[in-house]
């Protein structure tokens, strides 16, 4: 099984017009590859349905909004990869 | 359906937590064929998805408990079949495919009396909050005209 992180990145490419090679850890998905909030619901969509859940972009959005959490917690991606993981985890119980 | 106030949806005629089945009645004048086409009226194509969009809006909305609003952001693959003519009468179904997080996807279809008309795969949804009361009061309005319970 391909770790989070590749599955996300291949769902990244597949979805946008970014190109997997530059798909880093440290990529932050809007600001250094420019992804849009309409694709990446299309992205979020197409994780949801990889991983089996439900990502709570509505909760991060908000956290970062009011300064609760920075933005990258969610959208650096090896950070969007461990939260995704967790999600998993979560949803298996464990 | 009253094409010109964007009144698509006639009756719902069943809907439970993932499905809504509903009715549209195509008028036999509408300005719309004024221009679409002169001597040859036809439902526009774009009349056809809002027709399909509507039914799934109003499928979120009964599953939302009318509490959100869902607006149309994008859709995977539409098609076209065959044209709408005045006085046609079309079953509109949709069915839900995905409840993410402020967000949704359906799959909706039209069809005639025997035949496809159309169908979309994926219209994706924003859900949010109402901008305004009385849009909120308008879609329950409007939902209770077709015979959907708010």
């Amino acid at each position: 099984m391909a770790s989070a992180f590749d599955r996300v990145a291949d769902i990244i490419a597949e979805t946008s017009d970014v190109p997997r090679e530059t798909i880093r850890p440290e990529s932050h998905v809007i600001e250094d590859l420019g992804i849009d909030s309409l694709d990446f619901l299309d992205i979020v969509f197409a994780i949801d349905k990889d991983f089996g859940i439900k990502v709570p972009v509505e909760t991060w959005t908000q956290e970062v909004n009011s300064g609760a959490a920075p933005a990258s917690r969610y959208f650096v991606m090896e950070n969007l990869a461990k939260r995704i993981e967790e999600l998993v985890a979560a949803k298996s119980g464990g | 359906m009253q094409l010109e106030y964007f009144r698509m949806i006639d009756r719902v005629v069943s809907v439970d937590a993932e499905t809504i089945v509903a009715e549209a009645v195509v008028p036999e004048a509408s300005p719309v064929f004024e221009g679409h086409f002169p001597g040859h009226p036809l439902v526009p194509g774009v009349l056809l998805l809002e027709t399909m969009a509507q039914a799934a809006g109003y499928l979120l909305l009964a599953r939302l408990g009318f509490a959100r609003m869902a607006f149309l952001i994008g859709s995977r693959e539409l098609k076209l079949r065959r044209f709408v003519r005045p006085g046609e009468r079309l079953s509109v179904t949709a069915r839900l495919v995905h409840e993410g997080s402020g967000y949704a996807v359906a799959d909706a279809a039209i069809t005639g009396a025997d035949n496809r008309i159309c169908e979309v795969r994926e219209m994706k949804f924003s859900l949010q909050d109402f901008p305004a009361p009385a849009l909120a009061e308008a879609m329950r309005a409007q939902a209770a005209r077709i015979g959907l319970g708010a």
